[in-house]
């Protein structure tokens, strides 16, 4: 028995080591690109030596290691669950849903619930987000917090993905949902403080990457095929899209929100003052 | 001493990282106990996965910091020092098509859309059309996302306002939207938000931020930002045109 469970935790292992070497291989063929260009322009246009390059290489190495790291973890722990979760959370038998009764989208709370928060857990822990989130707050000089911006972002990113599985889950038509978010992110660029609108923009691009998408996708295919009536090749996408609208409607409105929240303060104080 | 600040600055580095975890713990753990109720399936691999990702998680952030966004800077100023507004395109350009032509995310994505278009007749049914299909796919995003940086970067430049063109953009793109196929509408609209991927977000953040401070006039808070929103939008617009020319 105790061989047995040598045994066990060596296969264990190795299978941990094979995984690893491969999700290492291909990040390191992501950045390869990268890589190239940067050399290309150093060695042949600019023609200059690179100041700081040592940092700059272990920068590099300890980004594409934990970039390794953190998908390999994700692999093992968060998708397989959410998986899983996804296709059991839309499975008829756990909504209660008897054949030939017409279809009700109330009964599919627990998915509007479950993509939801799992959108706001995801973005919180996105890569892409915490990147353009320091920037910011360096670039504003911290007039912009970094955790501000991110659970902005990832509230936007819950009403997205709940509104997402709705849509599925009734079969209406994706263009009228973004026909109405682009209308409603163009009247909020008319009325908001002009220096939150490239961020705004921004923050749309990075909800959905690392994290998010393979389990939204998974969400997407997954409930679209449980749910009566649904074709997942036509209605299981359209849920990236809402990801990477509506964190712009978040973040354009809390700016909106927090100017008029200084002027009506400061009409106030001007009340006092008279 | 030396090594007491040390170790403590990990020790704080891993706090950070473990706090961005703590909602998707939370989370899973509360649907698999009260919604679902079943035992967690292996549970070993999962701890041990969740370790993983919170190391990974700090050596990036720490990575970003010393690595990434400096290169990202001193490129954006030694282009602008050189004056070459010729290389400083080539080098957007570049930067957005190499990056994005191998992203796994859109390879993926340009398979599932080849067998779906088959699927529905509007491609032939067989292995070489759908090969060729899936790539003009990823030719077109990835040139589609070297533009999109490079109009990013004339931007900044020139000092244009952000929100004519990406308004201008969404017009567009419901204008196409009016006349494109039924099957690649969803798609197009899918791939604007996978083509940024995380290694390309902090360098080109890193760029825009660096050219707005190096040029004078720009603000970095103003004009620095926006690249990501040109990544995001153009591509929905160019396989929209793709899924035209086809069809």
């Amino acid at each position: 028995m105790a061989y047995y469970g040598f045994d066990k935790n060596r296969v264990f292992m190795v299978d941990f080591l094979t995984d690893f070497a491969f999700i290492l291989f291909n990040t390191l063929r992501d950045v390869l690109p990268i890589i190239l260009l940067i050399i290309f322009f150093q060695l042949v246009v600019l023609k200059q030596p690179i100041p700081h390059l040592k940092k700059m290489i272990l920068g590099g190495i300890y980004v594409i290691l934990g970039l390794a790291l953190f998908l390999m973890g994700l692999e093992k722990a968060l998708f397989p669950v959410g998986k899983i979760m996804a296709t059991q959370l839309s499975d008829p038998a756990f909504i209660g849903l008897v054949e030939g009764e017409p279809l009700n989208w109330q009964s599919y709370y627990w998915i509007y619930i479950f993509a939801a928060l799992i959108g706001f857990a995801t973005t919180i822990a996105e890569p892409s987000l915490i990147a353009v989130a320091l920037k910011v707050t360096e670039v504003s000089a911290g007039t912009i917090s970094q955790k501000g911006l991110r659970i902005t972002v990832a509230l936007g990113v819950a009403f997205a993905l709940a509104l997402g599985t709705f849509r599925i889950v009734t079969g209406t038509s994706l263009f009228i949902y973004i026909l109405a978010g682009y209308i409603i992110v163009i009247i909020q660029t008319i009325f908001a403080p002009k220096k939150i609108i490239a961020i705004a923009y921004d923050s749309g691009g990075v909800t959905t990457s690392t994290v998010t998408v393979p389990l939204v996708a998974a969400l997407g295919i997954g409930l679209s095929s449980a749910v009566p009536g649904r074709n997942p090749a036509i209605d299981g996408f359209g849920l990236i899209a809402f990801a990477s609208l509506f964190p712009i409607i978040a973040v354009l409105g809390y700016a909106q929100f927090m100017s008029l929240k200084i002027q009506l303060l400061k009409l106030k104080t001007e009340k006092d003052e008279i | 001493m030396r090594y007491k600040s040390y170790i403590s600055g990990i020790l704080r580095k891993l706090w950070a990282a473990v706090k961005d975890l703590i909602p998707i713990i939370v989370v899973v753990v509360f649907f698999q106990s009260v919604v679902i109720r079943q035992p967690f399936p292996q549970i070993g691999e999962v701890i041990f996965g969740i370790l993983f990702v919170i190391v990974g998680l700090m050596l990036f952030v720490e990575g970003l910091e010393i690595g990434l966004f400096p290169v990202g800077e001193t490129m954006a100023y030694a282009l602008a020092k050189k004056g070459s507004l010729l290389w400083l395109m080539i080098f957007s350009f570049l930067l957005g098509f190499s990056t994005t032509i191998a992203e796994p995310a859109l390879i993926a994505v340009a398979k599932e859309a080849s067998i779906i278009s088959s699927g529905a007749g509007l491609i032939e049914n067989n292995q070489k059309t759908m090969d060729i299909y899936a790539m003009g796919l990823r030719l077109s995003v990835a040139f589609s996302v070297g533009l999109a940086i490079v109009i990013g970067v004339l931007r900044i430049l020139k000092g244009w306002p952000l929100y004519y063109l990406i308004i201008g953009g969404y017009i567009l793109v419901m204008l196409m939207t009016t006349i494109a196929p039924n099957e690649i509408i969803g798609l197009a609209y899918d791939a604007g938000g996978v083509t940024t991927s995380t290694i390309t977000v902090p360098l080109v953040t890193a760029l825009g931020v660096g050219l707005a401070t190096v040029i004078k006039g720009r603000s970095p808070l103003l004009d620095g930002f926006g690249l990501i929103a040109f990544a995001s939008l153009l591509p929905i617009i160019f396989v929209m045109a793709y899924g035209l020319l086809w069809f």
